[in-house]
């Protein structure tokens, strides 16, 4: 590659890490913003100040952020959890059992993942209130499960169908049991797809909105984003901004922390399944 | 990258090589097995998709709100009639199906352009690009709706200071007091949330293009264009449609950002957010439940026209949002 080429593309790879984090810049920098400097104009703020993140951690606004975070963390991991031990044992079916109807769970999958979630809130705001699950954890995590387990499913199957599932059985002919050459061979290797898929799944569920704002009334079960959207300010005299700036950066921490720690294997289960179907 | 996929790898149904082919019941346990280890799954997808629709079906046929409930009756397609003939409900449309086709057709140019990039960087630049592009995929879209909307905000935004020597753009341009503009924020905000998406997709098929191929036409002389027009693009066609598909279904439910920015106001209302409106809020839920099977029908309508009409191979295509 001659020199000039070279440059080119360090050119066009910093272009792409500006275009990638500029409005994540934005919204920590308005995060450190002072009420004053709030409408400065300016990009930076002039004077640095962690009052945004006082006012949500400890302050005023800290009833309704807490219990919003602590909601979304709580159903967002069971909701995750849940889909992954039911994915885990379709996605193992599907790779290495011969049954009819593989096809139809596959396809059942991709249905599900197209269909738009605001079809299901009408009828499910309706069914919650009359049968008590409105504005409450389960009353989400069902929900959820309609965003996770279809990826759920197909990121593990692709997943599964890689595993060489021969070795079970020769290890089986070297004097393990069952149990023994499952526990050994295929939970290992198994392991690194079920994970990955857990952290998209908790992807889609921590970012979910319409479920949020329409299945709750109060912080007994309002996730983040949901709370977020709804967050009028401490007080209706104050502009909300730094807070929400504050807010959004917190709940983007967990977010960055396991992109950053798994990037190699979010990217191959994002693909694997396109791909490789 | 880290797909090392060999071309034309693997189908949806493939079964494994060594496949003991006994008794008859030995495959009829091996089936009750299979059933039994998926069979939860799939009834949970069913129960949490297939039964709330239905019951969509079922309630749009009703005279119904929550804050008169005594009052329900049963109009039959009354309310797709009222929905359909009101200029609202083909404002919405209209809107949905603009954010859509822009959104979409500057992704696709611009998450090419991404892959491309990412194809060729220099080794040791690639794992900080691959993390750069995860981020806008993985960040909460309230969040980055936030970021865009106080970006072109009046008080707090520094955009109108920024472009002020734009034609157009002075320190009190309001972005979110026209339908144009306010759309133009929402297209923003909506490219840079997906664009990564498809850009990883796209470099997923662009890895898959044979390098003999290239060779081969690089040898008879072809330019950098032919040679993406005649063999690259050829090549990742699958990968190009998978991610049309869900890029597009995807955009046609556009809600968040729409809520978050103007919250419908200036002619902005999606048809999620019509849906979303009458139900929740107006707790119509005839009518609400009639625009919510009008969406489904159109998402299933879009599904079917890509698949036919492009011919998009969905054992190729996985569920992503």
């Amino acid at each position: 590659m001659s020199t000039r080429e070279r440059t080119w593309w360090i050119v066009a790879g910093i272009g792409i890490i500006l275009y990638a984090l500029f409005p994540i810049a934005w919204i920590v920098s308005l995060s450190f913003k002072s009420a004053s400097d709030i409408s400065n104009g300016q990009f930076l703020p002039t004077v640095f100040t962690w009052e945004n993140y006082a006012l949500i951690l400890t302050g005023d606004a800290s009833e309704l952020f807490l219990p919003a975070l602590l909601n979304s963390f709580g159903i967002c991991l069971i909701a995750t959890a849940l889909s992954c031990l039911l994915a885990m044992f379709a996605a193992y079916a599907i790779a290495r059992l011969d049954f009819p109807g593989k096809r139809i769970i596959l396809s059942t999958a991709l249905a599900v993942a197209i269909f738009p979630v605001i079809s299901i809130v009408t009828p499910l705001f309706n069914l919650w209130r009359q049968i008590g699950l409105y504005d409450t954890w389960p009353g989400l995590i069902i929900p959820y499960l309609s965003l996770t387990l279809p990826i759920s499913i197909w990121t593990m199957s692709a997943f599964f169908r890689e595993i060489p599932w021969e070795m079970e059985q020769a290890a089986q002919v070297d004097g393990a049991t069952t149990w023994q050459a499952f526990r050994k061979v295929i939970v290992p290797l198994a392991a690194p797809g079920v994970f990955t898929t857990a952290i998209i799944a908790f992807f889609l569920a921590w970012n979910d909105f319409v479920y949020g704002i329409s299945l709750t009334s109060t912080s007994a079960a309002r996730p983040v984003p949901a709370a977020l959207g709804l967050f009028s300010g401490a007080s209706q005299f104050e502009d909300p901004t730094g807070g929400i700036a504050a807010a959004a950066v917190v709940v983007t921490i967990p977010v960055i922390v396991l992109v950053l720690f798994f990037q190699r294997r979010i990217v191959a289960g994002l693909t694997n399944g396109a791909v490789k179907g | 990258m880290t797909t090392t996929v060999p071309p034309g790898v693997g189908s949806s149904v493939e079964q494994p090589a060594a496949r003991p082919t006994g008794l008859s019941d030995r495959i009829r346990a091996e089936r009750r097995l299979g059933w039994m280890l998926a069979g939860p799954a799939f009834a949970v997808m069913l129960l949490v998709t297939a039964y709330p629709i239905f019951q969509a079906v079922y309630d749009s046929l009703f005279s119904y709100r929550l804050t008169d409930p005594g009052n329900r009756s049963f109009v039959g397609l009354h309310n797709y009639w009222v929905v359909l003939t009101d200029a609202l409900w083909w404002q919405a449309f209209g809107v949905t199906a603009f954010i859509t086709i822009v959104t979409v057709a500057v992704e696709l140019v611009l998450g090419f352009a991404l892959a491309l990039v990412m194809l060729k960087a220099l080794k040791g630049l690639r794992p900080i690009l691959r993390a750069a592009i995860l981020l806008p995929y993985a960040i909460i879209t309230v969040v980055s709706a936030f970021a865009w909307q106080f970006a072109f905000d009046l008080t707090s935004g520094f955009v109108n200071s920024w472009f002020a020597w734009l034609p157009g753009i002075s320190a009190d341009t309001d972005w979110f007091g026209q339908t144009g503009t306010s759309l133009l924020v929402i297209c923003l905000a909506e490219i840079w949330k997906t664009t990564p998406f498809i850009s990883l997709l796209l470099l997923a098929g662009l890895a898959q293009v044979p390098d003999v191929l290239q060779e081969a036409a690089q040898v008879d002389g072809a330019t950098w264009w032919q040679r993406m027009r005649k063999v690259t693009i050829p090549n990742m066609k699958a990968a190009i449609m998978v991610a049309l598909l869900f890029r597009t279904l995807d955009a046609f439910r556009v809600f968040d950002s729409v809520f978050i920015m103007t919250a419908g106001a200036n002619g902005t209302e999606t048809v999620s957010f019509l849906a979303y409106r009458q139900t929740i809020a107006r707790l119509e839920i005839g009518l609400g439940s009639a625009v919510s099977v009008l969406l489904f029908l159109s998402v299933v309508l879009i599904a079917f026209g890509f698949i036919k009409g492009f011919k998009v191979d969905l054992s190729q295509a996985r569920g992503e949002k």
